[in-house]
């Protein structure tokens, strides 16, 4: 349906702010240095924790000698892997839906064994976190080091050692989809078949805070308190319920200001889990934050991908075949509670999601590696399936002499072509890939872009134009994690309160992690109810204060949690309708709320909310005696019907290639995405923009790197490259807005979007350039200097 | 991470800094800027027992010229030098290389001497410092002495500094009439160490007389390649001479690979940078 056709709405009225840029209400706060991070929380007999990690990626541990460290002033406790597996239940990183995923228990501190360089081994709480670091010196662990499996590659060669010697390889899962009829596609004499490899470095979220974990035990009351630096708080009372022993009714996980999180701060780690465990053990806080060094070997990394990938294509441009091999690497465990086969099933899920493709294989294999845990992180599988898919397709194009953009225009699922399903078998609804890549050709005005690509390339210049399609998983319902048997909530709750002063008070279980999600609400419930925004109040990641609800991760906050706000918006407004219906001998239905007060239908005002709330709330004597206003209202929202919501769009990059040193230089950056209704473009459109740099940061920039013996090479700030603004492009957003059908806001999720299909755009425009100068297509990520005079045979 | 525990020590004078490191021995480091120095603390990379703080002492900082020379004192902040008219003028060089150090942050804490006295060989300071045949002024217990930078750099973070020696001044004759200066590096991000850099001095216009190319960023110190510069004596910059420069280059560089470029593409970086730079230089 297009806007013009569109029914009016709630969203469409004068004094919505849906739709609308407002600013943050905690911007000010955060600027100020008045945000509460972790680190920031100082508790009475609070204590501090520090780990010695392994050194070594994969070693026995032959003894850990705490002695010294226990002498040293200011310590109060060491740890080690023995003592730690006395006081915690183990966890295992598997799932019932992901068949066949196999993963051994894990302990918050290596127990004989050390799996990967940086895991935790042996832990000191101390009066200080200097103190503890210095005690951290004096343990001696004696180990004996062990071949380790670094490549993922080879990982399930015969000859490997095992990561586990109880599992008879180092496979920890495997899929495969097959549709259509794949052999038949690639054998038929009329096509044309390209293939590529891919492969996609390890990188990972270098938030800007780190993760961090502060918990308070009151034996007493048996009550457990954990501020935690995280993005799903319901989920990790769950956890620590089951691990730590203490009834889950008796925690309270507060996830207040979080610096960043980008999926990084949705797992089980065992450091945060030896804090709380110890905390209870000692029954005292204990605080513990990572610092820089230990995020690079303790976060999970991501990615870590070899992609074989062949296409078929008719001569007029159809594609008849998609066949994709992925080989992955996770580390040593399967990460808790979430997995580490989420990412390999989404690319064998998303890869040419875009596209009617009839006959499609795919196969992945997830293997044991002694290397950082890997796991969910932002755009999870996205960008990985993108870049194989739309890689090919400028093969193919090439292949079959047409324009590339035409060949996506003659394979995309047409805009009027849904609800329909995807060979691998997601059910789509309300996309626009021709819309979406028409504005995408119109806003880079593709033929002066090209003309100027002409021209340039005839004084030696070399830019390039790259483009990608992508679809983007957002609004998971209970399929994804839940029906596994994960405590993860798929539903979100909303609570909205109405006060004597006449301002709303929104408690919700989504989550502000630093992209505005507080705001959104607002805006949602502002709007729903009926005042102006600076009379709403919200409360997020408190599990003592808000309904019970999933958090914000996999684009779900706006979408689910704010659909949630909506309803008990709507909800409350009917209450108060009802109150004031009895109160003003009126008809609920001839009452409205605009702006802070009941009016009629002509918009008169018959009584302000404040003096409504002040009547129930004081002087319940004025009210009839049948009468027991509700002035709240909860409501909770799950995805139904879809086990996801996906949105679309597509992306264009143009940039510089210097064919001597191998640099890129970003010239623009352009993407067109449609998620569904725009609640607050600015910060729609930040998240884009976010999310691209961040997919940049994977094509260009970031990759932890490791030694053939499974050392980090580069965990530091100044190897490790994190995308920088100086090197960024003018990134510009533009959106098509066809709202899901599944829920009454229409809002889609948009944190993956720019993630998802930037690395594809880098690579394909990378290899526009390169064309002219015969270059080997760059296919993998990231795309270096040295990879790139690699592939035009300099170096 | 938190640094270990040491001791700080408040210098008000190069004697009593010279003092203090006699009495401490291995046990002091010297603190200067502490753009580096806090960073390897705080990594537990280094665990000096006491430091003994520069910042302090009064004459340490300050750009002060001679008719035949600007002399910058070891403690002048990087920034200082990057806003000198006086470097501006005389050391263009220098003024052109200074953006290229690290981040305005860091400039506004890194000092001069820092830069030279660690010796980092991917970091433009020393480089510069070669092709302008810079003179390091060294306080000791012996009294002073003076160093051409030629002689200064040993290798990886070694320099001839003693133990007990404190870096004070840097000397830089001005550039004479007619020198041509060239710098560049490749970096993959803008602040970072390079990948490959360049700083070049050339005497003569149009006819080169000596010349002098420092590599830095390529092995365990900055380089001076004399064979690319012998190339240049006696010609004007043109397409012969540069690639005369550059086909000698092989002989006179060894790149260490690092973790952004391996041995072989540096050699080929530092070919692109020489073509490049004295590109920037030619006369036709």
């Amino acid at each position: 349906m297009t806007d013009a056709n569109r029914p009016l709405s709630v969203f469409d009225r004068p004094n919505s702010y849906v739709g609308k840029t407002v600013p943050r209400p905690n911007a000010k706060r955060l600027v100020q240095g008045r945000g509460r991070f972790v680190d920031d929380m100082v508790l009475p007999r609070m204590l501090h924790a520090a780990f010695v990690r392994s050194p070594y990626a994969h070693a026995t541990i032959q003894s850990v000698d705490t002695s010294a460290a226990k002498d040293v002033s200011g310590v109060v406790a060491v740890f080690d892997g023995h003592r730690m597996q006395t006081l915690c239940e183990p966890w295992v990183g598997t799932l019932k839906h992901l068949a066949g995923l196999r993963s051994p228990p894990q302990y918050p501190l290596a127990v004989d064994a050390a799996r990967w360089q940086g895991e935790p081994v042996a832990m000191v709480v101390a009066t200080s976190r200097a103190v503890a670091e210095d005690a951290c010196e004096l343990i001696d662990v004696d180990y004996d080091e062990r071949p380790a499996v670094a490549d993922a590659e080879s990982a399930l060669d015969p000859d490997m050692p095992l990561v586990h010697a109880e599992f008879d390889s180092n496979l920890a899962w495997t899929r495969t989809v097959d549709a259509g009829d794949v052999d038949g596609a690639f054998v038929d004499p009329d096509v044309t078949v390209v293939e590529e490899t891919f492969h996609f470095g390890r990188h990972t979220g270098v938030t800007l805070e780190a993760r961090a974990t502060l918990a308070d035990y009151d034996p007493a009351s048996d009550q457990l308190t954990v501020y935690y630096s995280g993005q799903a708080p319901h989920m990790m009372q769950a956890v620590f319920a089951r691990h730590v022993g203490v009834p889950e009714a008796n925690i309270r996980v507060i996830s207040q200001d979080v610096g960043g999180s980008f999926g990084i701060k949705i797992h089980t780690y065992g450091d945060d889990m030896a804090t709380v465990v110890v905390a209870k053990a000692l029954r005292r806080p204990v605080k513990y934050v990572a610092d820089r060094l230990e995020s690079f070997v303790s976060d999970i990394h991501a990615r870590d991908h070899r992609v074989r990938g062949r296409m078929a294509v008719t001569k007029d441009g159809k594609i008849a075949g998609l066949e994709i091999d992925d080989r992955t690497g996770v580390g040593p465990f399967s990460a808790y509670p979430r997995t580490s086969a989420i990412e390999a099933n989404q690319v064998l899920n998303l890869t040419g999601g875009p596209y009617r493709i009839e006959n499609y294989r795919a196969r992945g294999e997830v293997v044991f590696q002694n290397k950082c845990m890997m796991s969910q992180y932002r755009a999870v599988g996205h960008p990985i399936a993108c870049a194989v898919a739309e890689g090919l397709i400028e093969k193919a194009a090439d292949a079959v002499g047409l324009d590339s953009v035409e060949l996506r225009r003659r394979n995309v699922i047409p805009d009027d072509g849904y609800p329909c399903s995807s060979a691998s078998g997601l059910k789509f609804a309300d996309l626009s890939h021709e819309a979406a890549l028409d504005r995408l050709v119109d806003l880079i005005d593709l033929d002066r872009l090209r003309h100027e690509q002409s021209e340039l390339r005839a004084k030696g210049v070399y830019r390039g134009i790259g483009i990608a399609q992508f679809i983007e998983l957002t609004n998971p319902s209970p399929m994804f994690y839940g029906i596994g048997g994960a405590p993860i909530a798929a539903q979100d709750g909303a609570t909205v309160r109405l006060d004597p002063s006449g301002t709303i008070h929104v408690a919700t279980s989504v989550t502000e992690q630093g992209q505005g999600t507080d705001t959104v609400m607002a805006q949602v419930a502002a709007t729903a109810f009926g005042v102006s925004l600076d009379q709403v109040r919200v409360t997020t990641g408190d599990t003592g204060a808000v309904p019970y609800g999933g958090g914000t991760w996999g684009s779900r906050g706006a979408g689910i949690g704010g659909e949630a706000v909506y309803q008990a918006g709507r909800a409350l407004r009917d209450n108060v309708l009802a109150t004031a219906a009895a109160i003003l001998q009126s008809s609920a239905g001839d009452l409205d709320i605009a702006d802070g007060t009941v009016v009629d239908a002509s918009g008169a005002e018959r009584i302000a909310l404040s003096e409504l709330a002040k009547m129930v709330y004081y002087r319940g004597t004025e009210l009839p005696n049948d009468l027991q206003p509700e002035l709240v209202a909860t409501r909770h929202f799950r995805v139904t019907d879809y086990p996801f919501v996906f949105t679309n769009g597509c992306q264009a990059s143009y940039l510089e290639v210097d064919p001597d040193t191998g640099l890129v230089r970003l010239l623009d950056h352009w993407v067109v995405e449609d998620c569904g209704r725009v609640i607050n473009p600015q910060l729609v459109d930040e998240q884009i923009r976010g999310g691209v740099v961040q997919g940049i940061g994977g094509a260009l920039f970031e990759e932890c790197l490791y030694s053939d013996d499974g050392q980090m090479l580069n965990a530091n700030m100044a190897d490790y490259l994190v995308p920088m603004a100086a090197e960024m492009p003018d990134i510009t957003v533009a959106h098509i807005e066809t709202p899901t059908s599944t829920s009454a806001l229409g809002a889609k999720g948009a944190g993956e979007a720019g993630t998802a299909g930037a690395p594809a755009a880098v690579m394909n425009a990378i290899n526009d350039a390169l064309k002219p100068l015969g270059a080997k297509p760059l296919t993998t990520h990231p795309m270096t200097p040295q990879r790139i005079l690699r592939a035009l045979g300099k170096v | 991470m938190k640094a270990p525990d040491f001791s700080y020590l408040r210098a008000e004078s190069v004697d009593q800094a010279l003092d203090l490191l006699a009495r401490h021995g291995d046990d002091a480091r010297l603190l200067a800027g502490g753009q580096s120095l806090m960073a390897t603390l705080n990594l537990r990379l280094s665990a000096p027992s006491v430091l003994v703080d520069l910042n302090h002492i009064p004459d340490l900082a300050g750009i002060t010229e001679t008719e035949t020379a600007v002399r910058i004192g070891a403690m002048t902040r990087h920034v200082a030098v990057e806003r000198s008219p006086v470097v501006a003028r005389h050391l263009p060089l220098i003024a052109a290389a200074m953006p290229h150090v690290a981040h305005a942050a860091i400039r506004n804490r890194g000092t001069l001497g820092g830069s030279l006295a660690l010796a980092d060989p991917a970091a433009e300071m020393p480089a510069c410092a070669l092709a302008l045949q810079a003179v390091l002024e060294i306080a000791g217990p012996g009294g002073r002495r003076r160093v051409a930078a030629a002689d200064f750099f040993h290798g990886l973070f070694e320099t001839d500094l003693a133990p007990d020696e404190i870096l004070v001044a840097i000397e830089y004759p001005k550039a004479p009439a007619g020198a041509r200066w060239g710098f560049r590096e490749l970096a993959r991000r803008h602040g970072d160490y390079a990948m490959v850099g360049l700083a070049a001095m050339v005497e003569g216009d149009p006819i080169c007389g000596a010349g002098r190319l420092a590599y830095f960023a390529v092995e365990d110190r900055p380089v001076l390649a004399h064979a690319p510069a012998s190339k240049l004596v006696g010609e004007v910059i043109d397409d012969t001479a540069i690639t005369a420069a550059e086909d000698a280059l092989d002989a006179d560089l060894d790149p260490h690979g690092d973790l952004h470029a391996d041995a072989a593409t540096k050699r080929h970086l530092a070919r692109v940078l020489t073509r490049r730079v004295l590109g920037d230089l030619r006369t036709v």
